[in-house]
């Protein structure tokens, strides 16, 4: 990954003189049984006990236990953030402190499909903190209403099936009454996903994957495993470890995505290069569905059938059926590891140097940019502290090929001007993915609103959207009166043969604006605009959900949509998976 | 010091601030000038890019490295030689911009310039706003082009306050005179070949060129949509493949935005005004030769009055193609590729080079000699010649033009603390050349005859007042956009000799249509310069315009005639080559012969007194008649080798023909779309 980052995310101190380089970036070893809220907060990212905040001292600090970076204070951050975003620590905007029950809705129930959905069993709640946990995702404008202490349509229900068998159950009760069903898995949508329609009257009931999460059996022959589709990713790696193995797919989200979520939004992880993504990962998936189950006979590893059954499934974003239970790829854990990081003079030559790079050797990454000016690399030989670029890179393998790859690495490096930083650096990049979500909730306490999108390119574009779009966010937020300079930044996290994922971030100050979750929604639509215009695809990795359907038609074209909509007709005639991604 | 003039002390409708850039040279010392610190901020602080490095960019090009290939497939020759021949092109094309010569040409300029004119205005807001333009995207300047004078002036304007020197679009036939092709190509001109045909390797190494000049942004791009120096000092038809190579980074995404610039220079007086004539009349242009530029260097010996730079607005071409491209078509496509425009592309850049025009116009400023001008056209030219116009009224008459021309939005040249009477007096005596007075009464000057021993024969005196007129004709075009809308509208009341609002819209519309070639309308446009002609018109009282109807005002006649009699000699001019064209007696001519057959055609007539207006002898209005038929349908064209054919449909020709002088109400005719690139 690379990132260019004039004033971009700073760096954290003290990190990166405990490094352990064979210990995993997560310290968190918690596994989610009963109220997954209670551990969570109901209105930002993340464990309730884990957030940025100012101490007395108007010093930085991360809170709670979990992370490397928990309990330490990070005085760059406090002039970063407010150098870049001309906020003050004066100027507070601070969230309801607790759910407002009272502002939700009392449920529209189907009484006999109660009745019947008592008889299964199955546990089931019609508690408003329940479901309004679970009527979202973490789309900005998502969480400012419910920091707000805003509540729309939330759904009437939650049900926790704990195997396949309770989802035929719930599925067959929800056509024989005509209930909407919306699959929820880990909660962790930036697409609009889990919205409930507003114009949705029948009881809409959310399907919590959570208690399905075993893995149910372990085949060390054909290194597969087959896993309740519930499961969330670190406790998939936990488990899998116990037993020597891994998946190796990590996406950003992976402490709280499950592996439905992941299927059913064609999702990525980080380690991609090495391991694939889900649609790679997966050998065989099994989904019930209003017309009953479907999945394949056999565990053939590539078949010639017709098109590829699991193709409708992946990236349906729960509008065919619930995920139940997937067969995944897994490997023996990696032997070595080692992270890594190389400084280049421009964003330009980074990009070039990892086009190099992949079409020579294959296992290698790249992680988070640190911020250049606390970085002890600008004291290096004539660099441009404003437009340098960090690379950061994690080897795995056996031992002796992860340093003759990291050599060569290094090598190619060097002829794009880049200089190697060192492995801490690297590992500091890393950590970085999973607590760069918990600043959004720091800026929302004062002023400041951002989010991040993807999008895919072929390589010869790459420089081209990175510039354009910048460009476009700074000049459409200067149109719609935003007082303040956004931050405006990007960066490559994935890399592939034909092109490249590149991240958008996007935040801004919005004191002075009386509606900012519409002039940011504006913003970001009209870099969406810029990206199509580009060559950019609608979405990498996150899904398209209801926040980018009406880009869908010249997406896919007009045959396309239609193929997925017969799809959709054919499959779930009655709608019962009513929750309106996509289409 | 220098002499700025406001709107207090000039006739101007905007608060403009412009400077006399000359004032300062002949205060202080030209070496200075031209040794002066020069630190322009390029896009993105872009670094300077010499030639050697701009031409290895283009060399190495994928887009030039698919085309060499697709090439030697083609013609069997090898990669090597086609890039051999890619690599002379582009030497005979390079510019090789040095600061050095750009001083020197400073230092010359500066003397040529104070002997040539009185002042160069310039309007320090759009000098501000270029400044900051150049930084913030790639910048085109696209000046119109009516003098030979226009090549280096922005250069030297730019020199002067500090904004990077532009790399030039120029004719070919430049860098083939001695020493000056070379300076001229060191001051930032790159040249041109003009018949490029279908020639694909220059084609591509020509776009290639010109594109990575908008990418890499490290100066600004100058060329003329017109391409060509106006003869007729008219804006010509903007020519759309430069346009659409310099447009086409933006469409492609490879830089965010593109700004043009449109550049209106004004003269009061033009170097080449004797040399225009001549060449419309069939005298064909010197070839520019360095000798004959020496030959030239009498008309150092004149005052050419001022002259006006005025940097127009910038503009976004993001803005200007919002809505109207769809970027995502070049998605599909590696964007090194040749890939021929589509339609709605095509529609684009035709638009916007029309629009671009048309701001040029509306910057540009008028003369009083221009409003003269058009006065003395509208009198016959046998009283121009012999009995003369009477001085008082000719005064009195242009004071009431000029408020005309105000009220129409044109922007004057005329100097508001002198009185009337000795801005006009100081006119005629500055265009001496042209015009005469003698006892009360103004005369067109016809030129010397060579002394000759037979007396000149009556085709002779024929072309000798063809000369003065078609001259003062340049002079008339110069202010012609101003009135073109109202007077289309005003022709069309008479003509029809209707009252209703839809059928006046409709004649409207095919005057346009049929002068499309004549004068500029951005395509698309009709409506509203249909609404803004009844407007004009109203406002200055000419007509009454109801829901509707509308209908001449009492008062409303001198506007009315004076209107109808600008537009007539276009239309006389048309009318007569209609009848050739009808009155042919085969139904197929050359292109060739067209022009002599025409002029001597038109010649009789004007002899026999049938025709009164010497502008059917210009070869410019034949060729723009020639399009117009062309593209209503009259005439096609047969074949395309050496020698061009046409054929002739008479029906359509009559139908023309009588459609224009009212006899049969006009249908909406199909033509064409004129949107080749």
């Amino acid at each position: 990954v690379i990132e260019w980052t004039p004033g971009g995310i700073p760096s954290i101190h003290r990190v990166s003189k405990s490094v352990n380089l064979n210990s995993s970036y997560l310290k968190k070893k918690q596994c989610f049984t009963g109220q997954m809220q209670e551990i969570m907060k109901w209105n930002g990212w993340g464990y309730v006990d884990s957030k940025f905040q100012f101490n007395k001292k108007g010093q930085a600090e991360f809170t709670g236990k979990r992370y490397r970076l928990s309990g330490m204070v990070m005085p760059a951050l406090k002039e970063w953030f407010e150098s870049t975003f001309g906020a003050s620590l004066q100027h507070k905007t601070p969230a309801s402190a607790i759910p407002n029950s009272s502002a939700v809705q009392p449920p529209i129930l189907n009484e006999a499909f109660v009745e019947d959905l008592k008889s299964t069993g199955i546990p089931f709640s019609q508690d408003a903190e329940d479901r309004v946990f679970r009527a979202h995702g973490h789309c900005l404008h998502e969480i400012f209403a419910l920091r707000e202490g805003k509540v729309g349509r939330v759904p009437d229900m939650v049900v926790w099936p704990s195997n396949h068998n309770d989802v035929v159950k719930i599925v067959e009760l929800a056509c024989k009454h005509n209930v909407c069903l919306i699959p929820y898995g880990g909660g962790t949508s930036v697409s609009s996903a889990l919205e409930c329609p507003p114009e949705e009257t029948r009881t809409i009931v959310s399907v919590d994957t959570s208690q399905m999460n075993r893995i149910l059996w372990i085949d060390e022959k054909n290194l597969t495993a087959h896993v309740e589709a519930g499961i969330v990713g670190q406790e998939l790696e936990r488990l899998l470890n116990e037993s020597g193995y891994c998946t190796g797919h990590e996406p950003d989200s992976m402490e709280f995505s499950s592996l439905g979520g992941w299927v059913a939004t064609r999702a990525s992880g980080m380690k991609k290069n090495i391991y694939g993504n889900i649609e790679d990962l997966v050998v065989h998936i099994r989904m019930v569905t209003p017309q009953g189950v479907i999945e394949k006979s056999c565990q053939g590893p590539r078949m010639s059938t017709g098109p590829d059954i699991h193709h409708f499934i992946l990236g349906s974003e729960g509008t065919l059926g619930v995920v139940t239970e997937v067969t995944m790829k897994i490997r023996p854990m990696p032997e070595y590891q080692k992270y890594g990081s190389v400084v280049f003079p421009n964003f330009e030559q980074g990009v070039a140097c990892l086009r190099e790079v992949l079409t020579l050797i294959t296992n290698v990454f790249a992680g988070h940019a640190l911020k250049p000016q606390k970085f002890y690399i600008t004291k290096f030989k004539g660099f441009d502290p404003n437009r340098l670029c960090v690379a950061t890179l994690l080897f795995e393998g056996d031992r002796e090929r992860v340093l003759q790859h990291e050599k060569q690495v290094y090598d190619i490096a060097a002829k794009f001007g880049g200089l190697a930083a060192g492995e801490d650096n690297g590992q500091r990049g890393y950590m970085l993915t999973f607590v760069i979500a918990y600043l959004r909730d720091l800026g929302m306490d004062y002023y400041v609103i951002g989010e991040s999108f993807e999008t895919s390119v072929p390589w010869d574009r790459v420089l081209d959207i990175c510039r354009n779009v910048k460009e476009r966010i700074i000049r459409e937020c200067k149109e719609r009166g935003v007082q303040f300079p956004p931050l405006s930044t990007c960066r490559v996290t994935q890399t592939y043969d034909a092109g490249a994922c590149v991240y958008f971030y996007f935040a801004f100050n919005y004191r002075g604006l009386s509606d900012p979750v519409h002039v940011y929604e504006q913003v970001e639509h009209a870099a969406r605009d810029e990206i199509l215009a580009n060559g950019g695809s609608l979405s990498h990795h996150h899904g398209v959900g209801k926040l980018r359907k009406e880009w869908m038609r010249e997406t896919v074209s007009r045959v396309g949509m239609g193929m997925l909509k017969s799809v959709k007709d054919y499959v779930d005639p009655g709608n019962i998976f009513g929750n309106r991604n996509l289409l | 010091m220098t002499n700025t003039y406001r709107e207090s002390d000039r006739l101007c409708l905007e608060n403009e601030e412009f400077v006399d850039i000359l004032e300062e040279r002949r205060h202080s010392s030209d070496l200075g000038h031209a040794f002066r610190t020069f630190s322009p901020h390029p896009y993105k602080g872009a670094p300077p890019c010499s030639a050697g490095e701009l031409s290895k960019t283009v060399l190495d090009s994928q887009h030039l490295r698919y085309v060499t290939k697709e090439i030697a497939t083609e013609t069997g020759a090898s990669v090597d030689e086609v890039k051999d021949d890619a690599r002379v092109i582009l030497e005979e094309m390079s510019q090789n911009l040095q600061l050095g010569f750009i001083r020197l040409m400073g230092y010359t300029l500066t003397k040529v310039f104070k002997r040539l004119f009185t002042s160069i205005y310039v309007n320090m807001e759009g000098l501000s706003m270029l400044q900051q333009a150049v930084q913030d995207s790639p910048v085109i300047l696209m000046p119109n082009h009516r003098s030979y004078v226009d090549f280096l002036i922005i250069s030297y304007v730019l020199f002067t306050y500090d904004i990077p020197i532009p790399v030039i679009a120029a004719g070919i036939p430049l860098a083939g005179m001695k020493i000056v092709g070379e300076i001229l190509r060191r001051s930032g001109a790159f040249f041109i070949r003009r018949a490029i045909g279908s020639d694909k390797l220059y084609w591509a190494v020509l776009s290639e060129y010109v594109r990575t000049i908008v990418r890499m942004g490290f100066a600004p791009l100058e060329f003329y949509v017109e391409g060509l120096r106006s003869r007729t000092l008219k804006s010509l038809t903007p020519k759309l493949g430069m346009m659409h190579m310099v447009l086409e980074p933006y469409f492609k995404g490879e830089v965010y935005d593109i700004t043009l610039v449109p550049i209106s220079i004004s003269y009061d007086r033009v170097l080449e005004e004797s040399l225009l004539a001549h060449e419309l009349l069939g005298v064909p242009k010197p070839k520019e030769s360095t000798t004959g530029l020496l030959k030239a260097s009498r008309v150092l010996q004149e005052n050419y009055g001022s002259m006006h730079v005025n940097f127009g607005r910038p503009v976004s071409v993001r803005q200007l193609c919002q809505g109207k491209i769809n970027r995502c078509q070049y998605n599909l496509i590696p964007r090194d590729l040749p890939q021929g425009p589509s339609a709605e592309v095509q529609a684009c850049v035709s638009w916007i080079a029309h629009l671009v025009v048309r701001l040029q116009e509306q910057g540009s400023f008028i003369s009083p000699w221009s409003l003269m001008a058009c006065l003395f056209l509208q009198a016959p030219a046998s009283a121009l010649t012999e009995q003369g116009l009477p001085w008082q009224q000719l005064t009195e008459k242009t004071l009431w033009l000029k408020k005309l021309a105000l009220s129409f939005g044109a922007r004057l040249h005329w100097p508001g603390q002198t009185p009337d009477a000795d801005v006009l007096s100081s006119t005629i005596a500055l265009h001496r050349s042209v015009i005469y007075r003698k006892s009360g009464r103004v005369f067109l000057l016809l030129e010397d005859e060579p002394a000759r021993k037979r007396p000149i024969s009556a085709v002779d005196g024929v072309n000798r007042t063809a000369a003065a007129v078609l001259m003062l004709a340049s002079y008339r075009n110069q202010s012609l956009h101003v009135f073109i809308r109202p007077a289309l509208l005003a022709t069309a009341v008479r003509i029809t000799k209707s009252t209703r609002r839809d059928e006046l819209f409709v004649f409207f519309c095919f005057l346009q249509d049929i002068f499309s070639n004549e004068f500029i309308f951005i395509p698309g446009k009709s409506s509203q310069d249909f609404e803004e002609a009844c407007f004009l018109l109203k406002e200055c009282g000419g007509i009454c315009v109801g829901q509707e109807e509308v209908t001449e005002a009492e008062a409303g006649l001198e506007v009315l005639s004076f209107l109808c009699a600008l537009l007539q000699p276009f239309i006389d001019s048309y009318q007569v080559i209609f009848s050739f064209l009808y009155e042919l007696e085969a139904h197929v001519f050359s292109e060739k012969e067209f022009v002599p057959a025409v002029r001597s055609f038109a010649t009789k007539l004007i002899l026999s007194g049938d025709l009164h207006t010497y502008e059917a002898l210009s070869s410019d209005t034949q060729k723009n008649i020639l399009s117009a038929v062309r593209r209503l349908g009259a005439v096609t064209k047969l074949r395309v080798s050496e020698q061009n054919e046409y054929k002739v449909n008479k029906g359509a020709v009559r139908q023309i023909e009588n459609i224009l002088s009212g006899k049969i109400p006009p249908q909406m005719l199909q033509t064409a779309p004129d949107a080749r690139l």
